[in-house]
């Protein structure tokens, strides 16, 4: 097996949430620190896409800005390529290694700039890596392979629908050909006709240029139809992982049974199934040992008491002390 | 039935289920610099007692402007210009701003998609739902505090005697909402308009709402209208569905029909566009284009630019429902006179 192109090892970020500086003194507080990501490993491939699933509060937003590079973390390492992003002493290496990464966000409406011109926003990765030259060249290319028009480079985005401003955003992306993109709900924004049909260019895009995608979701059903290998996180921590055919066909870790029982189907006419039960918990203020026990009936002492580790099995893991004891 | 929008609400009323809303040929029309916009254009339908409609379509499609003209919530200078909408039978879109707020709340329910912009984040959820009750039931302080305490519970709020002197931000987004389907159900309404009620939550949250949601329906007899964009939500949670598109409705009926076998090429498409948890990971299928702006509907039947199935006759006509398996399709494609 080749080494994959991107590695996270143990990685943590924790935010400093406490009151203000004099007001904690007043008060005789200490620091607050909130665990985002609580030692989170996976590795993606070259041309794979590697899903991070979870709900609102599991830290993937937090893991996609570190493994861009826009947020460093509180410790472990992102490496790509080998290049440790953050740590690593070779300011060349980790140049040329941040420039193999790109990023799609959430909010095309929010992620491109209304003031420039569409074939300026396409240019701009390349003007930063210092080949402005190639840009006239590269843009008609890079607007026709997202489904754009290379004439659509003189306008605004103003002239765009969300998908198509989607499309401007991925074009962006392409330019400075690289090998790595987070996306970090990308189609979420979008409504179901057009999420279609920036799934299947993403998807499309990938197979041409050769592609990884880290793809972050809180949508099941999209996680499904684009993910190799996906992670469920629970509160900053992955709970399990595996690939995506096995994860959906045999879940292991009861929150992600929990999940999909919980995402609505098509074929599930007035189904009067038990909704799951509880909330997310307060990361600032996480429970004890495994963060799903309070959710769990079946939790035990164990489970209040000790954090699970994640116990591999073949070709997928999962971290609950009753699979691994078989009374999962 | 009485679930063709061509049916006399007047004189089906007695047949079948009770309707408790009937909207007839609905237009909102909103005047603006370039010319006057119809968000909502010619859209009929019924809700019955007990019963979900769901009303579903992306955005753009009109589904919210329907439910606040339901409401009498259009913003001026938006305005309802023509149509009629009867509450149990008695016409209320022609209705005084102060005989209309009188309605909502007592009679209608409202549960809007972010909890926080409905509940006031400077009085105690208690507060606000006593508040309520008293505006609307004839009832004691102390017997309003009670049914407060009864309806937090009754949403599923745990420790509901100690959390009704909370504030708002002491409670998650789903709790909020909690609250907030306990406030629009207070006055014991007859009809209950949810826009995105679930929109803002997370799945495992979405689920325990749309539960509570069904389950308050069927116990109380009340008329759901449920507007989302996700289909999963409306199959799962309504028994009726109207699919919404350029501010016309496109195709009603049975949730189980409209899903499993769509009449419109737009219902069709959507389905086909939407990834599944469950399926096979087959290519999705796109529907080309995206929904028209309100000031550029195309001529003819709206869909028709991004119609599979276009005809001579979608470019210059609107096709008017026909009838279908318990409900009702605009496509000429259903027109009895075409062969296919």
């Amino acid at each position: 097996m080749t080494a994959p192109l991107v590695r996270a090892q143990r990685l943590v970020r924790r935010f400093d949430v406490s009151a203000p500086w004099l007001d904690r003194l007043l008060a005789g507080e200490p620091r607050r620190l909130l665990t985002a990501v609580a030692g989170v490993d996976f590795t993606i491939p070259a041309r794979a896409t590697y899903a991070l699933v979870g709900e609102s509060g599991s830290g993937k937003t937090t893991i996609g800005r570190i493994a861009v590079g826009l947020l460093a973390p509180s410790a472990g390492s992102v490496e790509i390529g080998g290049v440790d992003l953050h740590r690593s002493r070779d300011a060349g290496a980790v140049r040329a290694a941040r420039r193999r990464i790109q990023m799609i966000f959430q909010d095309p409406f929010a992620s491109v700039n209304p003031r420039w011109r569409v074939g300026a926003i396409v240019a701009e990765p390349l003007v930063t890596a210092g080949r402005a030259a190639e840009a006239a060249a590269r843009v008609p290319d890079l607007l026709e392979a997202v489904g754009l028009s290379p004439r659509d480079a003189e306008k605004f985005p103003h002239a765009f629908s969300g998908g198509q401003r989607q499309r401007i955003a991925i074009a962006r992306a392409l330019a400075a050909a690289p090998d790595f993109i987070v996306c970090d709900e990308p189609t979420s924004a979008l409504d179901v006709s057009v999420q279609a049909q920036v799934l299947n260019l993403m998807k499309d895009i990938q197979a041409q240029f050769g592609l990884a995608y880290l793809f972050i979701s809180h949508d099941l059903s999209v996680v499904r139809y684009m993910a190799d290998r996906i992670g469920v996180l629970y509160l900053g921590a992955l709970v399990e992982e595996a690939p995506r055919d096995l994860l959906f066909a045999s879940p292991r870790h009861p929150y992600t049974r929990m999940l999909l029982a919980a995402a609505p189907r098509l074929d599930a006419f007035g189904r009067e199934a038990e909704p799951p039960q509880g909330e997310i918990p307060d990361p600032a203020n996480p429970p004890s040992g495994c963060a799903f026990h309070p959710r769990r009936p079946l939790a035990d002492v164990r489970c209040r008491a000790e954090r699970p580790a994640m116990i591999a099995e073949g070709d997928r893991r999962a971290a609950c002390h009753a699979v691994e004891e078989g009374r999962g | 039935m009485a679930s063709t929008p061509s049916a006399d609400p007047e004189n089906s009323d007695a047949a079948a289920a009770r309707q408790v809303l009937s909207v007839r040929g609905l237009v909102v029309e909103i005047p603006t610099r370039a010319g006057v916009v119809r968000p909502v254009d010619g859209v009929s339908f019924d809700i019955a007692a007990g019963e979900i409609l769901g009303v579903v379509g992306e955005s753009g499609a009109g589904k919210s402007m329907t439910g606040a003209a339901v409401i009498g919530l259009i913003d001026p200078p938006g305005r309802i210009a023509g149509g009629a909408v009867w509450l149990d039978g008695a016409r209320i879109d022609d209705l005084g701003p102060e005989a209309l707020r009188r309605l909502r709340g007592k009679r209608i329910g409202m549960i809007f998609q972010d909890p926080l912009t409905a509940l006031n984040p400077l009085l105690r959820i208690g507060d606000q739902l006593t508040e309520t009750i008293l505006t609307h039931l004839r009832v004691s302080p102390a017997e309003a505090r009670a049914r407060a305490v009864a309806a937090l519970a009754e949403v599923g709020v745990p420790g509901a005697a100690q959390r009704i002197d909370s504030y708002p931000h002491a409670f998650s987004g789903g709790m909020r909402q909690r609250v907030v389907i306990a406030l629009a159900l207070a006055a014991e309404p007859d009809l209950v308009i949810a826009d995105e009620p679930t929109t803002a939550l997370d799945v495992s949250v979405q689920a325990q709402i749309t539960a509570l949601l069904r389950r308050l329906c069927r116990q109380r007899g009340a008329a759901v209208m449920l507007i989302t964009h996700d289909m999963g939500v409306i199959a799962e949670t309504a028994d009726r569905v109207a699919v919404l598109y350029a501010g016309r409705l496109a195709e009603i009926g049975p949730v189980r029909g409209v899903i499993a076998t769509p009449r419109h090429p737009y219902t069709a498409g959507l389905m086909a566009a939407t990834p599944s948890a469950t399926g096979p990971g087959a290519r999705l299928r796109q529907i080309p284009g995206a929904m028209p702006r309100l000031d550029a509907i195309p001529q003819g039947c709206a869909f028709h630019p991004r119609c599979p199935h276009v005809m001579a006759r979608c470019k210059t006509e609107a096709p008017p429902p026909f009838p279908t398996e318990g409900g009702a399709a605009a496509c000429w494609l259903l027109a009895p006179q075409v062969a296919r």
